[in-house]
């Protein structure tokens, strides 16, 4: 198994996944205007991203067009499965650090105090499981995935 | 009149009152060994202490080309003459029978002699096969705190630019991690503020976790001077053992092990609330006060009182002397760094300076302490996880810049991740992504935290283990290929003390058979290997232990560790220097920090900084924000439970630690034979009211267990405190039937069978004092007794309960106030040893 294959295939379906969903809000609000364009724009972005892997891939002899993702199902060696649980902590975090942003920001539209400070006294460790995660994937991914 | 004293019945001689201010009186020890007459001692070679990290500046007696005794050197800045029990009689070590003397390799499951070039050539190929299969992250490399700057250094080169490995740390993560990552998390970068001679001029003097009686015997014997001199200094000790720095302490403080940050937390809270702070310093200096007094708002003494307990006025008391001091000076150890939040807690020692204004000035300043002799060095020169120079990896321009010394391209340099630390190799190395792990200098099969792991992945098949050291220890006997070396007086070279002082070590004597230098052991392999800069030259240019030193100085030159100012010729005579020396400050710098914070701009700092929590890295735009005038930066922290805590199934406490007459796992200590006769076995402490409950007596057989394994060793019933139990760390297998390990009629002996596998997420630096055990008796002491020492934090509590250690006339050292001037000039005694 090839480290660097492996999170090219998972990157490679990771966004355009998310071009996906960028072009799916995007038309589903087409009436909140900044959200359709930047939507749309970001969009592009992962369409350039999965565009310019797949070249890279190409170069490399690998065909990203229509195999799994591989990272998706649970990876067998200790070390690739432990980026794998790092990862989606980190998405998971990421999904709660966006609530409570909503929280707070609700919270202050509604000046609703217990509310805000509740959201200002955890979103903050929110980020910080999310900086953690992401330096231990940063540590330990060069090890887990030039070895496998 | 010369005095005779016993040094192992009194481990720190006679005494030299002094008042504060005056200059600490010299007083030379020498010992010299049975029949060796002073006056025929011809040649004396210049060196320092070896066995702790104080830097005790000494000269050897050579007689007939062999070592015959020692002598302190009266003009040395650190120890004014003084020798400590282990300077004084540590040296014979390196004449034992049993030394290396031939290369071994293993043969069909057994390691048998062989010649320089066959093992050699096995780790080259060996070397060559894993790079051409699995890639630079396949080798590592594990050191110590006990080479020579120069041995670091070229590690670090071949390391870092020829293999080009992350894989390269110091068992210097077991002791002193901690001390640098809490100097960068303050000050921005690595670097000792603080010098020994602020202990001349403090009026009060606070140790954290650090029984400086026993790791730093002539800094105690300065302390110890003071206390019997004019206008003597307060002490505040935080220990949970009876010490003597504890017997002899204004304010004692014995917290539950584990709760240092609570207890730190709650002296800044007293600080604050009485406001005794300088604000003017804090404006000018710092950033992040107001975080630390919020953090700290309900950190009450009443509140730290249940949480260490420790009573809330004793708290009171000692913030007092903390807060109402004219110069403070403070010193942290190993009580703090191996312990639960390791770096948050020492941090706060450095808080505790900054928001008082008391650092830069004569007794006003942070030691932020070592272990070992060397380990200085090998956080200066990158062979911890640190880059070399104290260099930032997360600073592309730092990285280039050493890619500019070593003619390589910045990419040769993994820089990617932060180097990896001790702990995370031996994971890889556990699950098989690192194959070669080359072991200089230490014996990680003693002292790493639950040894039945560690064995179990050093003899693995799939790894190739390289020992390079003095004895076959227990880590060499799992090894593939054991190299012998040369070891202090009979190599050349320098190394770097807790106070930044950097002395000069000459060669006495010849190595033993064929042990050779550490330097010539890395030379010959990166000659071997064939490293190349991106010019197609040799990547490694130096050939001795002096041209080594100066391709280190033009690694160092315009960094916080600056040698530039120093040469081999410049440390030969006199005193140590206190690096940063340059032409500018040719004499050394006695501290940093005089005219506020120095290496903490953004662009300059060695780190920025962690999450003293998770361990989280910052990035340069965070730190930019925070701290962009580089002042130092005051970082708080919440205290948390330890993780692991005493239950019905293991009721007591466990903490390690150290003994005055030992060092690490005793390779040289238990070969002198005065100290091992001090400490021949290890031993068990608990408290009179613990043993009185389970019907323990002194002398008494026990085994201690916890969830990872158990030892035995016999019970010394002291004034430690309730509930916890000690274990001193540096006894292991080489000296037992077992070997390197217990087996079916070897029980376990050491006490790192029972340590947790846990790190501060910080520092990395294991956790050796918070373990949850259980005591038992396996056999009635029947009259025998614990062969523990006396004379220090193991003294029992009924004094009557054991002999008193005692050295007898074979231990009798020399104490004189004159500085032996007849002699004195080892300049030239120096350079005929070489």
């Amino acid at each position: 198994m090839n480290g660097i294959d492996l999170v090219l295939r998972a990157l490679h379906h990771g966004e355009s996944r998310l071009a996906d969903e960028l072009t799916a809000v995007a038309d589903r609000h087409r009436a909140d205007h900044e959200v359709h364009h930047v939507a749309t724009d970001l969009a592009h972005w992962s369409h350039e991203h999965t565009r310019r892997l797949a070249d890279t891939a190409h170069d490399r002899g690998l065909n990203l067009d229509d195999r799994p993702a591989p990272l998706d199902d649970p990876p067998e060696p200790a070390p690739l499965l432990l980026l794998y649980d790092l990862r989606d902590l980190h998405l998971r975090a990421a999904r709660n650090s966006l609530h409570w942003e909503m929280l707070a920001q609700v919270a202050q539209a509604t000046r609703d105090d217990a509310l805000l400070a509740l959201a200002s006294a955890c979103h903050p460790q929110t980020l910080r499981q999310m900086r953690w995660t992401n330096t231990m994937i940063k540590n330990l991914s060069p090890q887990a995935l030039t070895s496998l | 009149m010369d005095a005779s004293v016993d040094r192992i019945a009194r481990p720190w001689g006679g005494r030299t009152p002094y008042g504060r201010h005056e200059p600490w009186p010299v007083r030379v020890d020498t010992f010299l060994a049975a029949g060796v007459d002073p006056a025929a001692v011809r040649r004396w070679v210049q060196t320092a202490s070896v066995l702790h990290s104080d830097g005790d500046a000494m000269d050897i007696a050579v007689v007939d080309g062999r070592m015959a005794g020692v002598r302190g050197r009266a003009g040395d800045r650190v120890n004014h003459g003084r020798l400590g029990p282990k300077d004084l009689f540590g040296w014979q070590a390196n004449a034992s029978a049993d030394r290396l003397t031939r290369p071994l390799v293993r043969e069909g499951g057994r390691l048998v002699e062989c010649d320089w070039a066959t093992a050699t050539e096995r780790i080259a190929a060996r070397s060559r096969e894993l790079l051409d299969e699995r890639g630079p992250g396949s080798i590592g490399f594990y050191t110590t705190g006990q080479l020579f700057l120069e041995e670091y250094y070229t590690l670090a080169v071949l390391a870092r630019a020829g293999i080009g490995t992350s894989h390269l740390d110091g068992n210097t993560r077991l002791c002193t991690a901690t001390a640098a990552e809490a100097l960068k998390e303050s000050f921005g970068c690595d670097g000792q503020p603080g010098s020994y001679d602020d202990l001349d001029h403090a009026d009060a003097i606070a140790l954290f976790g650090h029984n400086i009686a026993e790791t730093q015997p002539v800094q105690w014997m300065r302390i110890l001077d003071r206390l019997e001199g004019a206008d003597q200094p307060r002490i505040v000790c935080v220990d949970p053992r009876p010490t003597p720095v504890a017997r002899r302490a204004t304010v004692h403080l014995a917290p539950r092990p584990g709760t240092n940050l609570a207890l730190l937390n709650a002296l800044l809270h007293e600080i604050i609330r009485t406001d005794r702070v300088d604000h003017d310093y804090i404006e000018a200096h710092t950033v992040g006060f107001e975080e630390l007094a919020t953090r700290v708002k309900d950190s009450t003494p009443e509140w730290a009182a249940g949480i260490c307990d420790v009573p809330a006025a004793l708290l009171r008391e000692a913030a007092e002397i903390l807060g109402t001091a004219e110069r403070l000076l403070s010193t942290v150890l190993q009580g703090v760094y191996q312990s639960h939040q390791a770096t948050a807690a020492a941090v706060q020692v450095n808080n505790l300076h900054l928001i008082r204004g008391m650092l830069g000035r004569p007794g006003a300043g942070v030691l932020q302490m070592n272990g070992q002799p060397t380990a200085q060095n090998t956080r200066e020169c990158g062979a911890d996880g640190d880059l070399p120079g104290f260099r930032n990896w997360q600073n592309d321009s730092h990285v280039a810049d050493l890619a500019k010394v070593w003619n390589v391209d910045p990419s040769t340099i993994p820089h990617y991740a932060p180097p990896t630390h001790a702990m995370q190799m031996f994971r890889y190395a556990e699950q098989g992504s690192i194959r070669m792990l080359w072991i200089s200098g230490t014996n990680p099969a003693v002292s790493l935290p639950e040894l039945s792991r560690i064995r179990s992945i050093l003899a693995q098949d799939r790894l190739f283990v390289v020992v390079q050291d003095l004895f076959l220890t227990e880590t060499a006997q799992l090894a593939d290929v054991v190299l012998p070396a040369a070891t202090w007086g009979e190599k050349t070279g320098t190394f770097t003390n807790a106070d930044r002082t950097v002395h000069l070590s000459d060669q006495a004597v010849d190595p033993p058979g064929e042990a050779k230098p550490d330097l010539e052991i890395f030379l010959d392999y990166a000659a071997r290997m064939d490293f190349r800069d991106k010019d197609g030259g040799p990547l490694i240019t130096w050939h001795d232990p002096e041209s080594a030193f100066e391709a280190w100085k033009r690694c160092s030159a315009g960094r916080p560790c600056d040698y530039t100012g120093l040469t081999y010729d410049r440390l030969r005579g006199g005193s140590g220097i206190q690096w940063p020396c340059t032409e500018q400050s040719p004499d050394g710098t006695e501290r940093l920090y005089t005219d506020g914070i120095t290496w903490a701009h953004p662009d300059l700092c060695e780190s920025y900084g962690k999450d003293l929590i998770t361990g989280a890295t910052d990035d340069v735009v965070e730190y930019r924000s925070l701290n962009p005038d580089g002042k130092a930066v005051i970082k708080a922290a919440g205290y948390l439970p330890p993780h692991e805590a005493p239950d019905d199934d293991h009721p007591f406490q466990l903490t390690t630690g150290r003994t005055l007459y030992h060092f690490h796992t005793r390779t040289k200590t238990a070969r002198a034979p005065q100290l091992n006769a001090a400490a021949p076995d290890v031993w068990v402490e608990a408290s009179a009211s613990d043993a009185a409950a389970l019907g323990l007596d002194e002398g008494d057989l026990v085994e201690v267990t916890t969830p990872r394994g158990a030892m035995r060793g016999r019970l010394r019933v002291t004034d430690i405190r309730p509930g916890l139990l000690f274990v001193p760390f540096h006894y292991g297998y080489w000296d037992t039937e077992a070997g390197h390990g217990p087996d079916g009629d070897t029980p376990g002996r050491a006490a790192n069978e029972t340590t947790t596998t846990d790190w501060d997420p910080a520092s990395k630096q294991p956790l050796f004092k918070t373990a949850a055990a259980v005591l038992r008796r396996v056999e009635r002491g029947d009259g025998r007794y614990a062969p523990a020492p006396t004379t220090t934090a193991s003294a029992p509590a009924r004094a009557d309960a054991a002999p008193a250690t005692t050295g007898g006339p074979s231990a009798l050292a020399t104490e004189s106030p004159e500085s032996p001037d007849a002699t004195g000039d080892s300049r030239s005694h120096g350079e005929d040893a070489r």
